[in-house]
């Protein structure tokens, strides 16, 4: 069982400052999720009668991008290709002091305490992450146009974005390079996203601009923390489709 | 005669869709303008419906309670969706899916309603991998299927582990073409806590916004549920932690009928309890049992040695283990569908042969298909099929490749490598196959009320069948409801935009804030989890895998019991007007509670065994679920002011189209 302290980025709502608070907790186990350990602090904090630590999570499964920690300076603790809610608490030790912040990105304000709106990856989606193909069912066979298994499956791979926004929180230009790309890149290397190229990664690019996100100065941070392991590779696709867009624009 | 009229459509079952779909009312395009449709939940059901019925013109809003339509729980399915395409040319056909279906849901699903979902199954693929959805493909190019539980083909399309949350993202994008254009309007961090009626029909909602607190009221000319299951009631579950059954129940208060709610899927492959602090419980897809092989030792005297760490499992002779699901099915071995194989675990944990320190886990090992797989490989490469090194470098490869992110999944929660030591599983609670009743056309017993995907009772049975939950809901939501909503649309064509300051929005609002505002002021000593997890043990402990009479009634009687002590003593810090997860939380243990109770006394009701329903009293000789035939019905449950007063109804089940006959996998 281990003793920790705590230090949590606490913050009424979006209009209050916000501090670090000191909470310690104990009989941590060693078994237990680092959002389980705040469950145990939230459960300490209930029977004094003071208000929980707000943070998002919802499926616990390391899939729904819900969870958005950043753990002693990194997004989603210290291990990689994992998110928060996979963080277990034998990667600490006893008596560690673990500082726990929000996202911190202009285009990411602070709902409450650990919360953060993440809605401007939607308005990214919105403006042309998608193929314009109607759900009527009355498309061609799905096996009408064979896809080379090497495009299909990196183009999943790029797919597994779970949207959490490790990669912006991590950048030191908060850059949503990673995640804009990730969507641009599953959709050029299949044969159905070809008919909207140009105007999907125009579009997308201009929506990403527009939300307040950095540059991408190719650092590789965003690379290191997503917990999906999504490639800088598909930077440098993006990059590609947006500048023969430009062209073609 | 019921007073369920199920609206099945006359004619033979291969026809029925067809012609319903030639015979029911049409909303021409100028009028789908003025109309607006309120939808519920954004998973495959849901996400996929609000993109459908934007695009046939209706104005839509989505509500959701989490940050993004595209982080539902659907999100989280891992192994796969089933469709009859026959790609591999398996002798694999709709009616062969619509037979598997029914069967494996034991008997009691609806065969007009399942014969439409596996008709329109294939459509989902294709529509799928026309909105650019990466399933995994074979070298040459086209889909690869593998095989679940319950059947005998392989008909399941897949992306890894990944496939549900490569659907939803599908649907997700579709609404975000929609969201661009206006057609949809997304409600976000939202809740739905009532529904309105106005005149006998549903024709709106109150929601909080889980912001700012705000109550809102929000009319439509019609309302859909695709709200999932209520599988939390468990406390432990696969399901996210916000899932919850509140839309649900509130729906069912204001007159809905709930169906079959007994039926619960336990999954027989999850990752086991690890201790108190636990909050969830994680999911290894059914398809990992395409190439894992469940076993326990054979020997008392090995399973001491396991627990006590003075036997590795990898050194147990082959002789010495108990390929059970093998020994007692050798039809459908270790691909059984999921009650019998939970059910199986049990059986064997219960009789002292669990593997780890509780005693509830089995094994799930890879080491033949890793050995099997590197050998084929080894040959195709040329290499020498007896040097084992290389055989298990070159099996751990392919295994990596179809199961990846599950094994990573599983060594980052349990701290073991389940490529070198068999992975150690248990059952847990992870889909209810009952719901709201609804009729054909997905509507349920409130005129304009409809209820899709998990969220209602209509296709699975007493028991689902792997990779049919993402082939509902899409099915539901892409190519069912967008039909038969129309026909009931058709008639609110002169009707014009709903207000929401008549009596029935104000009663309605009025109430969600009393019920807040009694959660609030009452200032007990006690956590909301602290009631959830009580519920959670009672309705687990009596209400789980096996149940029977006397047990049921002690669930009943403490289960309304709590749900006293909860109104007495549930403390809720904060206020209504700001973020408040525990104020959220309460009101859904609150319906937990309420539910809680009519699940047991539907199981009571059912004097039989069937699927997820396993009554101790109702039992083969060889421990195989019971089924009687007088139980050959839906029952719908109406709300009269508390579960114990809920009126039974009964829709009779008939089957002209198969055979009820015993259902065996050995």
């Amino acid at each position: 069982m281990m003793n920790l302290t705590l230090k949590i980025w606490r913050q009424k709502n979006a209009n209050d400052k916000g501090k670090i608070v000191d909470y310690p907790v104990s009989g941590i186990s060693p078994d237990m999720s680092f959002l389980e350990m705040l469950d145990v602090l939230n459960q300490e904090l209930i029977d004094k009668g003071e208000e929980p630590v707000a943070f998002d999570h919802d499926c616990r499964e390391g899939i729904c991008g819900t969870c958005s920690l950043y753990i002693n300076g990194r997004a989603h603790g210290p291990q990689t290709k994992i998110t928060a809610c996979q963080l277990h608490m034998r990667s600490f030790n006893d008596g560690d002091t673990i500082y726990i912040e929000p996202w911190r990105a202009k285009a990411f304000p602070v709902v409450k305490d650990l919360i953060v709106d993440r809605s401007s990856f939607d308005r990214i989606q919105q403006a042309g992450g998608f193929i314009s193909v109607n759900t009527s069912g009355n498309t061609q066979d799905a096996n009408a146009i064979p896809i080379e298994k090497e495009n299909a499956d990196k183009a999943f791979d790029a797919a597994t974005c779970i949207g959490c926004g490790a990669c912006v929180a991590s950048c030191k230009n908060s850059s949503a390079m990673l995640f804009v790309s990730a969507k641009v890149s599953q959709f050029a290397l299949l044969p159905q996203g070809q008919v909207e190229a140009t105007d999907r990664v125009l579009n997308m690019v201009k929506q990403m601009d527009e939300e307040g996100f950095g540059n991408c100065t190719n650092t590789g941070a965003c690379e290191v923390e997503c917990p999906k392991g999504i490639s800088l590779e598909n930077i440098a696709r993006m990059n590609r489709e947006y500048l023969a867009a430009s062209f073609k624009g | 005669m019921s007073i369920l009229d199920s609206k099945i459509p006359e004619g033979p079952l291969a026809d029925k869709w067809t012609k319903h779909k030639n015979d029911i009312n049409l909303v021409n395009p100028a009028n789908k303008r003025l109309i607006d449709v309120i939808i519920v939940g954004t998973g495959l059901a849901g996400g996929s419906a609000a993109a459908t019925l934007a695009e046939l013109g209706y104005n839509v809003k989505a509500f959701c309670f989490q940050d993004s339509p595209r982080r539902a729980h659907s999100i989280a399915a891992q192994g796969g969706i089933n469709a009859a395409k026959n790609y591999q040319g398996d002798g694999d056909s709709t009616y062969r899916l619509f037979y598997d279906t029914v069967k494996g849901g034991d008997y009691r699903s609806r065969e007009a309603n399942v014969y439409r979902l596996a008709e329109v199954s294939t459509n989902i693929i294709d529509q799928c991998v026309a909105q650019g959805v990466p399933f995994a493909r074979e070298y040459g190019g086209l889909l690869d299927n593998r095989s679940f539980g319950g059947v005998l083909v392989s008909r399941t399309f897949y992306a890894k582990g990944q496939t549900g949350q490569q659907l939803l993202l599908g649907a997700y994008a579709a609404m975000n073409r929609q969201i661009g254009r206006g057609k949809i309007k997304m409600y976000t961090r939202h809740e739905m806590l009532d529904v309105v009626i106005v005149d006998g029909k549903a024709r709106g909602i109150i929601a909080r916004n889980l912001v700012t607190g705000e109550i809102e009221r929000h009319s439509a000319h019609a309302v859909v549920l695709g709200t999932g299951g209520y599988g939390n009631a468990f406390y432990l579950s696969t399901y996210a932690m916000g899932s919850n059954v509140t839309a649900a129940w509130k729906a069912h208060k204001r007159g809905a009928f709930f169906a079959n709610p007994c039926y619960t899927q336990i999954h027989p492959t999850c990752i086991p309890v690890s201790g108190d602090h636990q909050s969830k419980l994680t999911l290894m897809s059914e398809s990992l049992r395409n190439d894992g092989r469940i076993w326990v030792p054979k020997h008392k005297k090995d399973v001491e040695a396991i627990r006590n760490g003075s036997l590795k499992p990898t050194d147990l002779a082959e002789e010495d283990r108990d390929y059970y699901l093998e020994r007692r099915y050798p039809a459908f071995g270790n691909l059984v569908p999921r009650d019998v194989a939970s059910r199986a675990a049990k059986e064997r944990c219960d009789a002292g042969y669990g593997v780890n320190q509780t005693g509830e886990a089995v094994y799930l090992d890879f080491a033949s298909a890793i050995e099997r797989y590197g050998k084929e490989q080894a040959y195709v490469k040329g290499l020498d099929v007896d040097d084992k090194a290389v055989v298990t470098k070159l099996g751990k490869e392919v295994v990596e490749n179809k199961y990846g992110n599950l094994f990573q999944m599983y060594e980052k929660i349990v701290d073991q490598n389940p490529y070198e030591t068999p992975m150690m599983i248990y059952p847990a609670v992870h889909y209810t196959m009952g719901g709201l009743w609804v009729d054909y056309n997905l509507m349920t017993t409130v005129p304009g009320l409809y209820a899709i995907g998990e969220a209602n009772f209509s296709d699975h049975g007493a028991n689902r069948l792997g990779a049919s939950a993402l082939m509902q809901g899409l099915a539901d939501g892409y190519f069912v409801l967008p039909y038969t909503i129309g026909d009931y649309l058709a008639h609110d064509i002169r009707t014009g935009p709903i207000p929401t300051d008549s009596k029935e929005f104000d009663e309605a609002e009025n109430k969600v804030r009393a019920d807040i505002d009694k959660l609030i002021n009452n200032k007990g000593s006690k956590s909301v989890d602290h009631f959830h997890k009580r519920l959670g043990k009672i309705m687990w402990n009596k209400c789980g895998m096996a149940r029977n009479e006397k047990e049921l009634k002690e669930a009943i009687s403490e289960i309304a019991a709590l749900r006293e002590e909860f109104y007495k003593d549930v403390f809720v810090p904060g206020d209504q007007n700001e973020y408040n997860e525990e104020l959220a939380k309460a009101g859904r243990v609150a319906d937990f509670l309420e539910l809680g109770e009519l699940f047991a006394k539907d199981a009571l009701e059912r004097n039989e065994s069937a699927g997820g329903h396993f009554r101790e009293e109702y039992q083969t000789e060889g421990g195989e679920a019971l089924r009687v035939k007088e139980y050959q019905y839906v029952s719908a449950w109406e709300y009269k002011g508390q579960p114990s007063e809920a009126v039974h109804h009964k829709e009779p089940l008939t089957y002209e189209n198969i055979e009820v006959k015993e259902r065996s996998y050995k």
